[in-house]
């Protein structure tokens, strides 16, 4: 007889609550009329979100930490910290998502993606004010992908949440309202190689499962411990599975698709990209890296800091050159994924006479992280030029001028990257520096800190020809009037990266009690 | 029975998979490179999962064929609405986006 399996509801609930609002949104996209689907769909996927914050906070005041749904969901504390982040950044997204004021009651997306840009079709659907209301649901499937990703405690559930956030993000990065051979292009890009990535991961995986004879986490730890499986196996699964996840993080040297697609894709999702997967990816990383893999650790160590340092140095190095402010960023994101390596190079758990484990340091850096993320890429949005967004930084000279409190928000999201004192960035570079100080890494902290300074200047360029340039005649930008959406993002990054830099003690005492994950 | 002849010819389904990803120009052909290499990782489930004596990873394999056909609709989507537009798969011609 066999047994039926025990699924614990409350605990998944934030799960099944952002893939009900997802399967609802698709049901709204096939019964409310044209007119209303806009704000339905809205409505649906803000509520899904907070409801499953809601969820997932009371979940980590109350609940033990286990091992739900027949061993393939962790849910311990650090679990809870990244799903907290991951809804958090979520929300966010959504916020610019919804954004319809900048582009005159027309949002980001395009109003048919099907249609061939240039077309006939296209002009009809654009002069009816047809739009995708399908991007809500999309975001939020993703978003339910990216949970299970960051508490998938068996790979199988790891391989499978990595595509369920994936290939909604395929088709979001192909639907730009403007410049739509490029975001066409984006989407293929990203395709092609994150399906290459993925089949790395699975032939990893299968490694994995010969070495060991099991998907769970644990299995494989305890087949190292015991140590009786085939050592090449074991190799080839770390180094497999690692470039799976590695490529989803933006690392070198898996980092090339990272700036094509960050230019091409809409803004929104763009920012969605750069704050959710990189939190979900880091997330999964720690997980699968510390739990299943803790136990072989001298032998990924080194990989990971060759990979970092080399994360670092092109992230920052390459940034430093470039002449689109999205594409600029999308350097800058790869120079933080190298930053983050520092931190998981590290290896510290909780408890070991240290202030905070690996995994608490790294949740605080990608808090701070995300929120400057966020807040750039709304002003990212909000700086426009004749109906469209100005990406060209010559644009952004002379900004300080014409829209001081743009400029200066900028400024502090910028500063906030560069770890500038006083903002979250600096504590979240110390804490993650501090933490792989204490793995024993003083060499990468040193090196890391050099390629903090050589960031720091690719951001003060901007900073630069903002406050002190003159406007270039014929290509200023204008600062649109966003509505309460974008205002919200901004005024939560703000304050957070304020709140972050200056009393940080709340926070960083919150991320010091999800230290430890669950075995 | 002994399992590596299996495993070596999954290994060489995986490599021709990469090598196809990286020579081939047309978009569709990649994306068959990149099903050959998950088709490779089946083989490799399946001849663990005999060798342990356990199904998971002949359940694996199932769950690897869903996704591969559901990576399918959407590439496939991708793929066709770059062709109407540019009328043509190659990843050569998709060069807009560079440094």
């Amino acid at each position: 007889m066999i047994t039926a399996p025990t699924i614990e509801w409350l605990l998944l609930s934030p799960l099944l609550v952002l893939l009900g609002g997802a399967a609802l949104g698709v049901l709204v996209e096939a019964l409310v009329p044209r007119a209303s689907r806009y704000l339905a769909q809205v409505f649906l996927a803000s509520l899904s979100i907070i409801a499953a914050l809601a969820l997932t906070i009371t979940n980590w005041v109350s609940a033990e930490p286990t091992i739900a749904a027949m061993g393939s969901i962790a849910l311990d504390r650090p679990a809870y910290l990244f799903w907290t982040l991951l809804l958090l950044f979520g929300l966010g997204s959504l916020a610019l998502f919804a954004e319809r004021s900048l582009g005159n009651g027309q949002s980001a997306f395009a109003s048919s993606a099907a249609t061939v840009p240039g077309s006939p079709l296209e002009r009809e659907a654009d002069r009816l004010h047809r739009e995708h209301t399908e991007i809500f649901p999309l975001l939020l499937f993703s978003l339910f992908g990216m949970l299970m990703f960051a508490a998938a405690n068996d790979l199988l559930t790891l391989f499978v949440a990595l595509e369920v956030f994936s290939l909604p993000l395929y088709l979001l990065c192909g639907m730009a309202r403007r410049r739509r051979l490029l975001s066409q292009e984006a989407a293929l890009k990203y395709f092609l190689l994150g399906a290459l990535s993925s089949g790395f991961l699975l032939y990893g995986i299968a490694m994995l499962y010969g070495y060991s004879g099991g998907f769970h986490l644990h299995e494989i730890a305890d087949a190292i411990t015991a140590g009786t499986g085939s050592n090449s196996l074991l190799l080839a699964g770390i180094v497999l599975v690692g470039v799976g996840v590695l490529f989803k993080l933006g690392a070198v040297p898996f980092h090339s698709w990272t700036p094509d697609v960050y230019t091409g894709a809409p803004t929104p999702v763009t920012a969605f990209m750069a704050v959710a997967t990189k939190t979900a990816a880091v997330a999964a990383l720690l997980r699968v890296f510390f739990v299943a893999l803790g136990g072989a650790r001298w032998d990924w160590q080194p990989m990971f800091a060759v990979v970092a340092v080399a994360t670092m140095l092109v992230g920052s190095v390459i940034g430093l050159v470039q002449s689109d402010i999205k594409r600029l960023l999308a350097y800058s994101s790869i120079a933080h994924a190298g930053f983050l390596l520092v931190g998981v190079v590290g290896v510290v758990a909780a408890g070991e006479g240290v202030a905070l484990s690996s995994v608490s340091s790294i949740g605080f850096y990608l808090l701070a992280y995300g929120l400057a993320t966020l807040g750039a890429f709304a002003i990212v949005t909000m700086v426009r030029r004749s109906g469209g967004e100005a990406n060209n930084i010559s644009s952004w000279r002379g900004l300080g001028r014409t829209n001081p409190l743009a400029a200066g928000l900028m400024t502090l999201f910028l500063l906030s990257f560069a770890g500038i004192p006083l903002t979250g960035g600096f504590v979240g570079k110390l804490v993650v520096f501090a933490s792989a100080w204490d793995g024993g890494y003083g060499w990468l902290v040193l090196v890391a800190v050099v390629f903090s300074l050589v960031a720091a200047f690719f951001y003060l360029k901007i900073v630069v020809a903002m406050w002190f340039s003159e406007p270039v005649e014929g290509e200023t930008a204008e600062v649109g009037t966003p509505s309460a959406w974008t205002w919200g993002v901004l005024v939560v990054a703000t304050l957070g990266t304020i709140i972050l830099g200056l009393v940080p003690g709340g926070v960083l005492d919150l991320a010091g009690t999800a230290g430890q994950f669950i075995r | 029975m002994t399992s590596e002849p299996y495993l070596l010819l999954s290994a060489i389904l995986f490599a021709i998979g990469v090598i196809g990803f990286m020579l081939r120009r047309n978009a569709i052909i990649l994306f068959m490179s990149v099903e050959l290499m998950l088709n490779a990782t089946n083989l490799a489930f399946v001849t663990f999962s005999r060798q342990h004596g356990n199904l998971d990873g002949q359940v694996a394999s199932f769950f690897v064929m869903v996704v591969a056909a559901a990576e399918v609709v959407v590439g496939l989507a991708i793929i066709v609405s770059i062709y109407r537009a540019r009328r043509s798969a190659s990843v050569d011609d998709a060069n807009l986006l560079k440094f």
